[in-house]
């Protein structure tokens, strides 16, 4: 796993049946783009986070495909149908193939 | 005088801002953060002291009103951990022996501090234990892992205001921040005042320069992407003017970091802030 | 032709204007064919997507933008000014809420930040907005 990556997630703890709720999701990641280059005059390769998901009960919210040009640190926010009580769950897909998961769970009164 | 040019900045700034906030008034889930309040005494040059946070788009500004959207805490979330993290021969976490990182609360407006004769920062403080209490090795002073856990223990004193001590015991190390604070170095031959004090709220090529309060340290800058410590900022400084920088967590800098943090007397902390 | 002063600030400034005249962003028909390649050369219509984007980058390391195209299935950001202009792909499931997210991204230059939204209908829409990005006199 690369070092020092961590995910954040922002979801509510509670909705009604059908709300749409705002989730952000944040995740600690360089995001090396593969246009730097080291003290020798090196490129340094590309290694960042291409995709992301989000899930609720398996169902897809979204489907990002990322590319260098996202900020280090790569943060999303979006808006989310709730139809019942259950979890979300998200996926970052990482170039050295790792993935990093975190999940949330939300209740629905 | 300065004020007006940044004052237009400001307010052309405003139009496209899409949240609840004006851009002079910070409030930080619920807390309010004083940005902006009557110079101390000791300054005699300027009347009114701005936090860092007033010079910065609106689109940064927005950043820092909400702990989810500001980036810093990704590292404030590993300062958690690295809290409760058992290191050293003794056995121990942080955690071991102060059991609520809360309880730090007010800390951070009181450092730099005499201690013992010696003037010591929050990042001395925290190695302390980790060498004398802990059995750990001392963490880099501007490192990652410190600046995670100085990032944790500031925010604890988020909202309240800087009051450090620059009399009795402090006022030697006071009067030598001072004096550097005033020294023109390098190739440059600049001083902090130079910039900081006579051409605050001016534009410097494309950087809007501030006051220099270091209210919000550790810093999230959007430049490097993650916390800055206030002597890797101060190293940076003296670098862009072409000057031998002092050594992190020697005797020049933690001098001119107790001066700062007076030019700041009465602003909140604001740790962790987000800048340029 | 004599270099007088006179001769060589005429010679300068005219320089200086064609230069301006032909200076569009370097990676344009970069974006230009990757936008293609994403609608298959299909019309753009406007008005359908929102770009919210900051006028002046305070950094161009980190510059928050988002989107919003009511009916569409996914929204496909560029960047004209950067080495490689593709920049992120939202695709939008099931239980997405509303057709918008928000990010951050990288901006190398001042450049036109560029969003293609694929409506339900398989038309295409767009929407650009000129982002001003400097490197700063003194940040150390």
């Amino acid at each position: 796993m690369a070092s020092g990556v961590k995910p954040r997630v922002k979801v509510p703890k509670t909705a009604s049946a059908g709300d749409t709720i705002t989730i952000k999701t944040l995740i600690s990641h360089k995001m090396e783009s593969g246009q730097r280059k080291d003290d020798d005059g090196n490129v340094i390769p590309r290694s960042i986070i291409n995709r992301f998901t989000a899930d609720f009960n398996g169902q897809n919210v979204i489907d990002v495909t990322l590319e260098p040009a996202i900020s280090t640190n790569p943060y999303f926010q979006f808006d989310a149908i709730v139809p019942e009580s259950g979890e979300f769950k998200f996926k970052w897909y990482d170039d050295d193939g790792d993935v990093y998961e975190t999940s949330k769970k939300i209740e629905v009164s | 005088m300065n004020l007006k040019p940044w004052m237009t900045v400001a307010a052309i700034g405003l139009a496209g801002a899409a949240y609840a906030q004006d851009e002079s008034s910070l409030s930080i889930d619920g807390t309010a953060i004083v940005t902006e309040t009557a110079a101390p005494a000791h300054m005699e040059n300027v009347d009114t002291i701005y936090s860092g946070w007033r010079f910065r788009s609106a689109e940064t500004q927005a950043l820092e009103t909400d702990d989810f959207d500001n980036p810093a805490f990704v590292f404030v979330d590993q300062g958690i951990d690295l809290f409760d993290k058992v290191d050293g021969t003794e056995g121990k976490a942080c955690s071991s022996c102060h059991e609520n990182v809360e309880d730090f609360a007010g800390l951070r407006t009181q450092l730099p501090r005499v201690q013992d004769g010696e003037l010591v920062t929050m990042e001395n403080l925290v190695n302390d234990c980790r060498t004398e209490r802990m059995g750990a090795e001392p963490w880099k002073y501007s490192g990652g892992q410190m600046t995670a856990v100085t990032a944790l223990i500031g925010l604890q004193s988020r909202g309240m205001p800087i009051n450090v001590a620059i009399d009795g015991e402090a006022a030697p190390f006071w009067e030598k921040g001072k004096e550097l604070y005033y020294t023109r170095v390098g190739q440059l031959d600049m001083s902090c005042s130079n910039c900081h004090e006579d051409n605050y709220g001016v534009m410097i090529r494309a950087d809007h320069l501030s006051q220099g309060q270091i209210n919000g340290f550790p810093t999230y800058r959007l430049k490097n992407a993650k916390l800055n410590s206030i002597h890797g900022r101060f190293k940076g400084c003296m670098k862009n003017i072409r000057a031998t920088p002092f050594a992190e967590g020697g005797e020049e800098f933690k001098a001119l970091e107790l001066y700062l943090a007076s030019r700041g007397q009465g602003l909140s902390v604001e740790t962790p802030s987000v800048r340029n | 032709m004599k270099l007088t002063r006179r001769n060589l600030l005429i010679l300068s400034s005219a320089g200086v204007a064609a230069t301006a005249m032909g200076s569009l962003p370097a990676f344009a028909s970069l974006t230009d064919d990757a936008i293609a390649e994403l609608t298959g050369g299909a019309p753009l219509g406007e008005g359908a997507i929102t770009l919210t984007a900051p006028e002046i980058a305070e950094n161009g390391n980190t510059v928050p933008i988002s989107v919003d195209a009511p009916g569409a299935v996914a929204i496909t950001l560029f960047a004209d000014g950067n080495p490689v202009p593709n920049v992120a792909t939202f695709n939008f499931g099931p239980l997405a809420a509303s057709r918008s997210a928000s990010t951050r991204i990288r901006l190398a230059t001042t450049q036109n930040v560029v969003a293609i939204a694929k409506m339900e209908d398989g038309s295409f829409q767009k929407a650009s907005a000129n982002v001003k990005v400097t490197i700063g006199g003194c940040g150390g």
